[in-house]
């Protein structure tokens, strides 16, 4: 298996406060990697990380290394936002642009320069709406607010946004915290489809919804990285007793 | 009386409550009479100043008098009821119209501000025998009110029934042009850099806190600011739409900056935090997904500057735009005059005829800014979007 993302004693501070006490992580390439723990442990934290999001807050410090394909995101020379086209973010709350559905896909491939305006946009546009599972839907009213859509709809839309710009990592904050079931259930079956293109990580509360969906979990508490292998030993047999108070809910 | 529900002190906090809502309304009702009332006031005193009498007199115009055209109308008879300023404007007149030469026909003239006021019910120094003459003349009908034209068309005259709005209305356009093409790119790029780029630092603090200061500054000390420094050290034109629209700029300035923050403010968080998850730049975002939703706001904020910075006469004042200026000027050198210096300039004035211009031009100027606000309300409106 190839090793996708890899953190190495991650350390991060807000301010004077420190968050992550040194994460050493391997994330496989084409699997989904689902993050557990209690609130306020450092998923968010850890994730934002990953594709450099925590450098927009002022006073963040981070220590360690991480590395995509086995090159350093925070080294010398690299752009973050260079560094964000190839990582890509999905969040708890929708937040399509204020724009038509057609443009909150297109919007960045044009931007990054990877189509033309015309016919190579819009098969872009249709390809990675058809991915995201929202193309039947949305097909005749493309020109239409992406905000008019469902909650449900407006995650799939997120999606597909981000993977029209052909990212090698999604990564996905409680991607469906904010949705019904069948939306969710949608959602959790496109992710499994999608682990075919791009490797996932999903920060997630549902520890159900980390059974069923990823291959390899990672069980967080107060900032330090507990547990970490594949799923089924996480759920079945956790090595740590902190994870099994935790998955058998005892705290949380 | 069922007491199963019965709070003791229930009654005495329910009047309290109806004491404070009546106190309430009352200093609704104090303050939307007050308005009222300022209305109503400047509605009966300035509604007159939108008509002008025109007498029927008879004009002799022959070689000596196109001359000398104060002797066009017989002196005893009617040269008390015909404006100075038609007799003066006659030689003008003759040009547009020389098949008047060589008749001396009743002609419709504009009359005296003396007559005007008097057909019009209002004070006048008119003699009791002149009066009677005006009566007589009513009776066969050479007495008329025209909608007052002169008021829309010219500038200002020491012939109260010749002065008119219309120079310091261009002035007041001219002026704001200035202001806005200096104030609004500068505010709003301002408010982008404080708001999406600078970072969270004391330095941009203190700016802040000293830009929000600036806002409350007296705007005579902005006149003071101009003169200085527009006038006397770059030698912009005195009383020039340029001077006065530059000096109402650095006062507009803060206003716009304060609002298009708050503007930028308002568009969540997350709409950036979706831009930078897709490799987006940050002028990308800003340009394409920031500006268009704060926009309406940033529109609103303007146009409420613009219509403050209209009202303002006294830094207007410091920079020598309170002159008397009797023709609408055509470039941005020129020296003119503002609404709300006209006004003043009128009020000031002690022939009678002026003080329904002033009401006039209070009324002109009221009902643009009342305009101006309501486009304000309507495009924060109509954009403002919801997700
Ligand atoms: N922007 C920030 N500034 C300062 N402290 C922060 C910031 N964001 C998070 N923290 C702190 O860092 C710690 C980890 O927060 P994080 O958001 O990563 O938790 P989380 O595991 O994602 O929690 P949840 O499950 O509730 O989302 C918390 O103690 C939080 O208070
Ligand atoms: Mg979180």
């Amino acid at each position: 298996m190839n090793i996708k993302v890899k953190t190495d004693k991650l350390k991060l501070w807000y301010g004077d406060k420190q968050a992550l006490n040194g994460v050493s992580l391997d994330i496989y390439e084409n699997k989904i990697t689902a993050f557990i723990g209690p609130s306020g442990c450092g998923k968010s934290t850890y994730l934002r990380c990953l594709n450099r999001m925590n450098d927009l807050i002022g006073g963040v410090t981070i220590k360690g290394k991480v590395t995509l394909d086995g090159h350093d995101i925070y080294g010398v020379g690299v752009d973050e936002v260079a560094v964000r086209k190839k990582i890509g973010m999905v969040f708890q709350q929708p937040n399509p642009f204020p724009k038509s559905i057609y443009d909150n896909v297109a919007y960045a491939p044009l931007m990054h320069d990877m189509v033309k305006k015309g016919k190579e946009c819009d098969a872009l546009v249709e390809r990675s709406l058809r991915d995201a599972g929202l193309w039947e839907e949305v097909k005749d009213k493309l020109n239409e607010s992406g905000t008019t859509l469902s909650g449900g709809q407006q995650q799939r839309l997120c999606i597909a946004r981000t993977i029209a710009v052909e990212p090698d990592v999604i990564l996905m904050d409680e991607p469906t915290s904010a949705l019904d079931p069948i939306s969710t259930q949608v959602i959790e079956n496109l992710m499994t489809k999608l682990k075919e293109k791009f490797t996932i990580i999903v920060v997630t509360h549902n520890m159900q919804q980390a059974a069923r969906i990823a291959d390899y979990t990672a069980f967080f508490h107060l900032g330090n990285l507990i547990e970490y292998s594949e799923t089924e030993k996480i759920f079945v047999n956790p090595q740590e007793e902190k994870t099994e108070q935790y998955i058998t809910g005892k705290f949380g | 009386m069922d007491n199963y529900f019965h709070i003791p002190q229930l009654a005495k906090r329910k009047a309290k409550a109806k004491r404070f809502k009546y106190i309430a309304m009352m200093a609704l009702v104090a303050s939307v009479a007050f308005l009222a009332f300022f209305l109503s006031d400047m509605i009966i005193k300035g509604h007159g100043a939108f008509t002008q009498t025109y007498v029927k007199v008879p004009v002799l115009i022959n070689e000596k008098t196109a001359k000398f055209t104060h002797l066009a109308v017989d002196r005893k008879e009617y040269g008390f009821m015909v404006s100075r300023a038609w007799l003066r404007g006659l030689k003008n007149t003759l040009k547009d119209t020389p098949e008047w030469m060589n008749t001396n026909k009743e002609r419709w003239t504009l009359a005296n501000s003396n007559v005007d006021q008097f057909i019009k019910g209002k004070y006048n120094r008119l003699k009791p025998e002149q009066i009677k003459k005006i009566e007589q003349m009513q009776k066969d009908g050479k007495v008329e009110r025209r909608f007052n034209n002169i008021f829309f068309e010219k500038g200002d005259s020491k012939i109260p029934e010749f002065s008119g709005f219309m120079a310091s209305i261009v002035g007041t356009i001219m002026t704001m042009i200035i202001t806005m093409l200096i104030a609004v790119p500068l505010g709003v790029m301002t408010a982008i850099y404080l708001e999406e780029f600078a970072k969270d630092n004391k330095f941009t603090q203190i700016i802040e806190v000293n830009i929000n200061n600036l806002a409350a500054i007296p705007s005579i000390l902005f006149g003071l600011l101009g003169l200085a420094i527009f006038i006397n050290f770059f030698g912009v034109p005195r009383s020039s739409p340029l001077v006065g629209g530059m000096t109402l700029a650095l006062m507009s300035l803060p206003v716009i900056i304060v609002s298009s923050k708050a503007a930028l403010k308002s568009v969540p968080d997350s709409i950036r935090q979706a831009g930078f998850a897709l490799g987006l730049t940050k002028w990308q975002i800003v340009r394409d997904h920031v500006l268009p939703l704060a926009m309406p706001g940033m529109l609103t904020g303007a146009i409420i500057a613009l219509a403050q910075a209209m009202g303002e006469t006294a830094p207007l004042i410091m920079v020598g735009m309170i002159a008397f200026i009797p023709d609408i000027s055509t470039s941005f050198l020129d020296a003119t005059t503002v609404m709300p210096a006209q006004i003043f300039t009128w009020s000031g004035m002690p022939e009678r005829a002026y003080i329904e211009r002033t009401a006039a031009g209070i009324l002109v100027l009221l009902g643009i800014l009342i305009s101006l606000n309501a486009i304000a309300i309507y495009l924060r409106k109509k954009y403002t979007k919801t997700w």
